[in-house]
């Protein structure tokens, strides 16, 4: 089986998609001739022409917008957001239109779109290219919001969410996208949306994390195994909204002890949300507070600060400590 | 009833400073030698601070940066008209133009390899920090001139951005509230041909930019971005408008990006060397000085020694760079709000007590 990374999965993905249904069409600044900056989508336009693969004029609100006319008239747009940080101009018709045009219409026009765009630090980028801003599209009724792990992964959730009936907001860890290699079929798959991930079975506490934080909590799950301090089990969310609590909550009751991670600021990220549901549904089986390892309600520093900001596997190594010794 | 024509409009394109050196004398704006001479040294200086910039960037001793070189034309045409009290929007192309306003080759360099300290333009200089959102900022600019008009001042607002940012919305909204509004703002559009790698006829069905005033019922020119004195006739001519009248401007500056979109960019994916070389002849420094030269302003041993002056400051520059201490940990959290708020203090403290554990 060959082993890709995740830019080469994601194009994988988009070019079986394409072949399988012509509806579905890909649009987006420097998707086309270029490839798109990551290079996601790279070759999409010498194969399928312009019309399918369509580079826009500089306007995010205008992209999504157009998607939205797109998908109601029955297309299956694939928008890009060059850095996820650059969305807010789109987050208007996400908000406004994308989310509600369902219920809007009570069903008779739907927005089945996907916007995918690059998240998270990491990348030693320049500012607005490292944010991890996913709770604030969470907090949207009507928006689906999935982040892929790992190449496998990302591979299969993409395909669920090209085919999803409803507007899926896609984000890409910019700093897994070359980062790592899995293995990854060849034939087209789908990973369902709104089902968690078993990574790793454990007994003493529960790691769970979405996106580039996998990794992080996979290899702290590693490290305290090897140190003999905790059989760590190890969840990968994949998909925010919606949430799949019951993966969480029967690994809870399992191990008595959880600690969330995300890059996100603290106040607010989908830890919060995490950890409230622990609560409301397994306070009894609790042997200690949920513990929340995260980015700071700071803005996200430049490249010299980085490693400041964002959770390592040490950080989370000491939150397990201190869950295990409440 | 009979069709007529309502309202017709036509849009002027200036040029003063031809290919060969030579200029229209009705045209040519009023400057003296020693003006002359000092933007021909600025331009220098921005080419030779770009370059070595460039080459810090390939030893990974600075991060991403957007390159300025053939833009020197009309960046630098375009401050040059401006005066210490007016104010400055810049996007995030302007290296050139920030360093005439008085920030220092030291703090963009710091900027530009990630220490945020760099960002400190002070407020004196009346220079906003480097936004890199395209389109964004322009909207700012309208406020600034609000405020200059309001409080009676007579300074003006300078904005740069690029045709890419012509696209998005909050452009449309500034010349549309400037023209509601007549504040005192120079909308300057570097049109370098390339949004990443959409070229100018992708961004927009319209022939120019400079048209587009039209439709906001504000002034808008073209002017050849590679010729200094043209650039520097319409903004000089766009700021008086603008003191005397609080009546905005379109400039569009046509140029050409003869770089990459950034230091990640590879523009040979997309346009052909043929049309970067064609571009390059045009070089704007490369123009004023065959104009220096036949006015007897400059010889071979002035432009080696300017040439040898800017590379002695870059060189300067990067050695006072190099010696700046790393940042603390604790920068992270100083500037979210005035006063720390109870979950920063927090948050600060744990961060530290964790790297503390660490050493």
């Amino acid at each position: 089986m060959a082993r890709l990374n995740m830019v080469e999965a994601i194009d994988q993905c988009l070019l079986q998609e394409m072949q399988r249904d012509e509806r579905v069409i890909v649009l987006g600044e420097d998707v086309g001739r270029d490839g798109g900056v990551f290079r996601v989508t790279e070759g999409l336009f010498e194969r399928f022409g312009p019309q399918r693969v369509i580079d826009t004029p500089l306007a995010e609100s205008g992209i999504v917008g157009m998607a939205i006319g797109m998908a109601i008239a029955g297309f299956r747009p694939v928008a890009e957001i060059q850095f996820s940080g650059f969305a807010y101009p789109a987050y208007d018709q996400l908000v406004c239109h994308a989310a509600r045009m369902r219920n809007r219409s009570r069903g008779e026009f739907t927005v089945p779109l996907v916007v995918r765009t690059p998240y998270g630090g990491g990348i030693r980028a320049l500012e607005h290219h490292s944010e991890s801003m996913e709770a604030v599209f969470v907090h949207v009724p009507g928006l689906k919001v999935v982040v892929p792990a790992d190449p496998y992964e990302a591979k299969g959730l993409l395909a669920s969410a090209v085919r999803d009936p409803d507007p899926v907001i896609f984000f890409e860890p910019a700093r897994v996208y070359r980062a790592i290699r899995t293995e990854v079929p060849e034939e087209p798959y789908t990973i369902p949306l709104g089902k968690a991930r078993m990574v790793r079975e454990g007994r003493d506490v529960t790691l769970i994390a979405w996106g580039a934080q996998v990794r992080i909590i996979r290899e702290a799950a590693e490290r305290l195994a090897a140190e003999g301090v905790a059989e760590a089990e190890v969840v990968d969310l994949r998909t925010l909204s919606p949430f799949d609590h019951e993966t969480v909550i029967d690994s809870v009751k399992k191990t008595g002890r959880a600690v969330v991670v995300h890059e996100a600021p603290r106040t607010g990220g989908f830890g919060a949300e995490v950890s409230a549901q622990i609560m409301e549904r397994a306070v009894l089986h609790l042997e200690a507070p949920v513990v929340r390892v995260t980015g700071f309600d700071t803005v996200p520093p430049l490249a010299k600060l980085e490693d400041y900001y964002q959770p390592d596997v040490e950080a989370v190594v000491e939150a397990v400590r201190e869950s295990l010794r409440f | 009833m009979p069709i007529r024509p309502l309202v017709s409009y036509s849009i002027e394109r200036v040029e003063v400073l031809r290919e060969d050196g030579t200029v229209d004398e009705e045209l040519m704006p009023s400057l003296s030698a020693d003006e002359i001479q000092r933007l021909y040294e600025h331009m220098v200086l921005t080419r030779r601070f770009d370059e070595r910039m460039f080459k810090l960037q390939r030893q990974g001793r600075l991060g991403t940066f957007a390159r300025v070189t053939g833009q020197e034309g009309a960046q630098i045409g375009a401050v040059f008209a401006l005066r210490p009290d007016d104010w400055l929007v810049p996007a995030f192309r302007e290296n050139g133009a920030l360093l005439w306003r008085g920030i220092t080759m030291t703090q963009l360099l710091q900027y530009w390899s990630g220490d945020e300290r760099g960002g400190a333009f002070p407020r004196a200089l009346r220079t906003l920090p480097i936004s890199i959102p395209v389109g964004t900022h322009l909207l700012h600019a309208v406020g600034i001139g609000w405020a200059m008009k309001e409080a009676g001042e007579d300074s003006a607002v300078l904005t740069f951005f690029g045709e890419g940012a012509t696209s998005t919305g909050d452009f449309s909204e500034a010349l549309n509230m400037a023209g509601v509004f007549q504040v005192p703002v120079v909308f300057f559009c570097q049109n370098n041909q390339y949004a990443i790698s959409v070229p100018f006829t992708r961004q927009t069905a319209a022939p120019t930019v400079a048209q587009k005033a039209l439709g906001y019922g504000i002034f808008g020119v073209q002017v050849d971005g590679n010729d200094v004195f043209a650039v520097y006739r319409a903004t000089r001519e766009a700021l008086e408008r603008a003191r005397s009248g609080k009546e905005p401007t379109l400039i569009e500056a046509h140029t050409y990006r003869v770089t990459d979109h950034t230091t990640s960019d590879d523009a040979r994916r997309y346009r052909s060397d043929e049309e970067v070389a064609a571009w390059l002849k045009r070089d704007p420094i490369e123009r004023l000085a065959h104009y220096m030269r036949a006015q007897g302003f400059l010889d071979e041993a002035r432009e080696a020694e300017i040439a040898a002056e800017a590379d002695r400051k870059v060189a300067e520059a990067v050695e006072a760079f190099e010696s700046i201490p790393p940042p603390e940990p604790e920068e992270i959290f100083r500037h979210v709000f005035a006063q720390k708020t109870r979950p920063l203090e927090e948050q600060e403290a744990a961060l530290l007590a964790r790297w503390e554990r660490r050493r």
